[in-house]
């Protein structure tokens, strides 16, 4: 039977003649009897639509939509003589509309289908998933700063050019460091100005040939591999030891005039704050070479420690963790860097000016730069990520420097009453030790339970979490990386560890089927990614006609 | 503190729990002296009232696009965005989720990739799309590398029409790479030679149309001479609403489009962020940069999407990845998607012709202003004007009469003896007052 929309109701006549056929051993094995004995809950009660209650299915826009359709009122142009010297569209382009109403609903009834922060507790590590304050977002849209261009005269956006001086002055308080480069628009990007950075101030002592090795943690974020690699460095990986630090030993190991950096997270992604930070920082130095420091984990440290005190030379920030800019599913997100004074001279341009007479200029140009500057170049066209810095600097004003400080100190503490919560059930690789703002568990304690770290992910869901941070870092052998930052209240927390108690007991006792066919409740079941990569569908393309799909 | 929900008393509750009798005990690891006793050196907490009125003093020194006759664009561009995009992406289910690692609770975010993938594979004439770059910039920045990874040569040549910035994003990552990169100069007019700069050495030729002087370009000559040495035609746009009118970059045989989205959907924002669209043929997908979603089935057999191909990705690959990209655009192709389809094709096309109408109109009165005169032959929404004096001058005197004029070439090449010309853009927002407030004012100035 097809429902309104062309749609099956019933699974099993989805049209996929085989669903395990090309899976790989975990896909087909969730279609074996685990699965079958807890029954999909579409078996139950179906309906006409297919729809169940406030479930509702929605069909693509491409399977709704209408090409004649428009959902916005405009008045067709009176007759005029194109310039477009002949090179006019000629073919219908394949965009199908919907009206307003039909399209609020198409994207609401999608929306119910997300989990997001303010859905419930979010502990994903290392990815600082705390509260966004709605203040921020009526503040980035304040028509002065989310209406104006990037490139109108500077005298009509001194307010703009104010509030990135600010940003950054509160940025460089709170690191002590020199220097700030707004402009890189994530994380990633601002590792890759950072790294710019670096290799400018190597190229400008002459030992841009020789000092060409990155060292990277093996606990890295793959970014930071990534990045070194992108700019031409060689990536020299640092091996974890057992007690999850990285030891100031092995590094100067691997140090020598080929040595151009290192990228360190720290707080490190196993949750640790590395202790011997400043001895590194001081190897690095005296090696002549430069400490780029990861600042994804800055969460833990706000208002605690200023990493220009460690000796960091760069470091990004990510806006949309540390200062709650929204992720939005997977963006924008806003990267700055700071700098030390060995490599302020490098940024990048464009960067505000601060005047005499409290105006602002905009430093656009390399050759603009004036003094001892030599920006290595552009990170991106215009200035950068403003609608997050405006949602940032009114997450610092909201703050204070007290309210910083408090939300660091939460962060760690919360993270801290999960271990304690949960360390005599789940096994702390570490040891059971003070961590930061995330706590990493490994997988030993589900040895011999047939569950994987990944089943306990997707039981977790089934509970009405999002699950934690899996199988990163890839130090620790099934890792799961826990952070539940500072927006979590106690009542939340003692809900969530009694949940994972509850989770491992099942485990323990042998319930695997609690947890292999999980999630039970979610709007999908596990999904086959292998069959997705193996057979890649990116996009919609019309159906085949009838005749031939019945065959 | 209002968005720290812990009270003094579950902190000591907590603290006893853990078995340490200070928070900092917590802090341990962290260098002694280096600990900060204090709070640093910046204001105390306020609340929302204070915080409106520091911001707001702030934003109330710039002067909104919408409060004057506004013709600013070089890559950016003032559109109206329905109240429906603003409303949804607000979504909390959208605002506060994050990359979609777990696609049984993120389908909301993935089908609407797919969507949005879906969408720019149309509207480019390509045939993949990925979900999304940080911005055009960045995205011809990575068009570069990619090139540069399917024909293993290391030189691209870059049109003398593509916006300043996207060519100084360019240069930046291949001087770093020690990649090479010709730069035609400066053409005004579309009439570069960029055929004889092909030759088998060449990775890549990245040209833009519109151009960044606002001339539409026929590439299908240019993509013939790329593929006849085996290099790739990186097609660049900066306005997406001109693909509404023009031949797609596909048709004239383009291997990569790369381009700026915010012109769908999303506001001016200063800059930032908007969203970079990427698009390919099937034959190069494994060496794409970005995330990519697609379809699959899930336990049950019902359709499903998920974040697919991430071997090429740097959280899989390190150092081996295609990009370092991570996070990317998420919300802001969210915007471009919802006002995609609340336009489509009939809106698209629609508000397309509106913006070439009034484009055409103000270029025909710009015409008749003495002082000022109009350099192109073909043109979308923006175009070049030369005044008979430095552009940046007259902007300025623009602005006292209350007028934001466009984008004096000299702010994007200083030095490029070019001073006299200035961009003009007009788009729907513009009206017929507009137009006459630009036109009185220059002839007062001119």
């Amino acid at each position: 039977m097809l429902n309104r929309q062309g749609r099956p109701t019933a699974p099993q006549a989805h049209g996929v003649s085989d669903p395990a056929a090309g899976m790989g051993d975990q896909a087909a094995r969730l279609q074996g009897d685990d699965t079958r004995a807890r029954g999909s809950s579409a078996g139950t009660h179906p309906t006409f639509t297919g729809n169940k209650a406030l479930a509702q299915i929605e069909p693509l826009l491409f399977e709704i939509g209408r090409y004649d359709t428009t959902g916005v009122d405009l008045d067709e142009p009176e007759d005029f003589k194109p310039r477009l010297g002949g090179l006019e569209r000629k073919e219908p382009i394949g965009l199908p509309g919907l009206s307003e109403p039909e399209t609020m609903r198409h994207y609401v009834r999608l929306s119910q289908q997300n989990y997001g922060i303010d859905t419930g507790l979010f502990p994903l590590g290392s990815c600082t998933m705390k509260h966004n304050a709605r203040l921020n977002e009526r503040m980035a849209r304040l028509p002065g700063f989310s209406d104006v261009h990037p490139l109108q005269p500077v005298s009509t956006v001194q307010g703009a050019l104010e509030l990135m001086n600010e940003l950054g002055r509160y940025l460089i308080t709170l690191t002590n460091m020199t220097a700030v480069a707004l402009s890189p628009k994530a994380g990633a990007h601002g590792e890759l100005c950072g790294m710019m950075a670096i290799k400018a101030a190597i190229e400008a002592k002459g030992e841009g040939k020789t000092r060409n090795v990155v060292l990277v943690p093996d606990s890295a974020h793959g970014t930071n591999p990534a990045t070194a690699a992108l700019i031409g460095f060689k990536v020299k990986p640092v091996p974890a030891r057992e007690d999850g630090w990285v030891h100031v030993e092995d590094v100067k190991e691997r140090l020598g005039p080929d040595v151009a950096a290192i990228m360190l997270t720290n707080p490190n992604t196993c949750g640790l704050f590395e202790p011997q930070v400043a001895e590194i920082a001081k190897a690095i130095h005296d090696a002549g070479a430069y400490f780029y420091c990861d600042g994804a984990n800055f969460n833990a440290i706000v208002g605690k420690a200023k990493p220009g005190d460690l000796g960091v030379d760069a470091m990004h920030i990510n806006l949309h963790k540390t200062f709650s800019t929204p992720h939005g599913g997977g963006g924008p997100g806003s990267g700055p860097v700071v700098l030390s004074e060995r490599l302020a001279a490098f940024a990048p341009v464009p960067f505000v000016r601060a005047g005499k007479d409290g105006s602002f200029e905009l430093v656009e140009q390399n050759n603009e730069a004036g003094g001892t500057a030599a920006p290595f170049g552009r990170m991106t066209a215009f200035h950068g990520q403003m609608g997050m810095y405006v949602r940032a600097l009114s997450y610092m004003l909201s703050h204070g420097s007290d309210g910083m400080k408090q939300a660091s100190e939460d962060a760690v503490l919360n993270a801290n009453y999960i271990r304690a919560g949960l360390a005599d059930l789940m096994s702390l690789p570490f040891g059971n030790k003070p961590c930061m703002h995330e706590v990493l568990f490994d997988d030993a304690w589900l040895k011999d339970t047939g569950v994987t770290t990944l089943d306990v992910a997707k039981a977790m869901i089934d509970e009405g979490y999002h699950p934690m941070t899996m199988y990163f870092p890839l130090v620790v052998h099934g890792a799961m990386l826990i952070e539940p930052t500072e927006s979590e209240s106690k009542a939340s927390l003692d809900l969530f560890i009694a949940t994972l108690r509850d989770l491992a007991m099942a485990a323990k006792n042998g319930d695997r089927e609690r947890f292999t066919g999980a999630p039970y409740h979610a709007p999908r079941r596990r999904l086959d990614e292998t069959r997705a990569a193996r057979n890649p569908v990116l996009k919609w393309t019309p159906p085949a006609p009838v005749a031939e799909a019945a065959e | 503190m209002r968005y720290l929900p812990l009270s003094d008393t579950d902190r000591s509750e907590m603290l006893a729990r853990i078995g340490v009798k200070h928070v900092d005990e917590l802090f341990a690891d962290v260098p002694k002296s280096l600990l900060l006793k204090e709070p640093v050196d910046l204001p105390r907490r306020k609340g929302e009232l204070e915080v409106e009125r520091i911001l707001s003093r702030m934003s109330a020194k710039n002067i909104p696009a919408s409060s004057v006759p506004f013709f600013v664009g070089a890559g950016a561009y003032k559109h109206h965005v329905p109240a429906t995009v603003d409303h949804l992406i607000q979504r909390s289910e959208f605002l506060t989720s994050y990359t979609p690692y777990q696609p049984e609770i993120a389908q909301g975010t993935l089908q609407y990739l797919f969507e949005f993938q879906t969408q720019v594979a149309a509207l480019t004439g390509m045939e993949v799309a990925n979900a999304s770059m940080y911005d055009g910039s960045t995205g011809t920045g990575e068009a570069v590398l990619m090139a540069h990874r399917v024909t293993k040569r290391r030189k691209a040549v870059l049109s003398g029409g593509l916006h300043p910035h996207y060519a100084d994003v360019v240069r930046t990552l291949s001087e770093m790479s020690s990649d090479e990169v010709v730069t035609m100069a400066p053409d005004v007019d579309a009439a570069e030679d960029i055929l004889s700069q092909i030759d088998d050495s060449t990775s890549c030729v990245v040209v833009q149309s519109p151009d960044v002087f606002g001339n539409v370009r026929d590439l299908k000559p240019i993509a013939d001479k790329a593929h006849q040495h085996g290099a790739l035609l990186i097609a660049v746009f900066t306005e997406a609403v001109s693909l509404g009118l023009l031949k797609s970059p596909g048709s004239m045989g383009a291997d990569i489009v790369v381009g700026e989205g915010q012109s769908i959907g999303n506001a001016l924002n200063f800059g930032g962020p908007y969203v970079g669209l990427f698009a390919t043929q099937s034959k190069f997908i494994r060496q794409m940069p970005g995330r990519l979603c697609g379809e699959t089935v899930d336990a049950d057999g019902n359709r499903g999407f998920v974040l697919t191909l991430s071997t090429r990705e740097q959280h899989i690959r390190r150092d081996k990845a295609t990009s370092n990209i991570c996070t990317n655009s998420g919300l802001c192709s969210l915007a471009f998607t919802i006002h995609m389809t609340l336009l489509g094709e009939k809106g698209l096309t629609r508000l397309a012709r509106i913006n070439h109408a009034n484009a055409v109109k103000l270029a025909d009165q710009l015409a008749s202003v003495k002082g000022v005169e109009v350099l192109n032959k073909t043109f979308f929404n923006e175009f070049t004007v030369k005044l008979a004096k430095p552009a940046a001058e007259v902007v300025e005197r623009l602005v006292e009469k209350g007028v934001l004029a466009g984008v004096p070439v000299s702010r994007l090449l200083p030095g490029a003896g070019l001073d006299n010309l200035l961009l003009v853009a007009s788009t729907e927002v513009n009206t017929d007052d507009d137009r006459a407030a630009l036109c009185a004012a220059l002839k007062e100035v001119l």
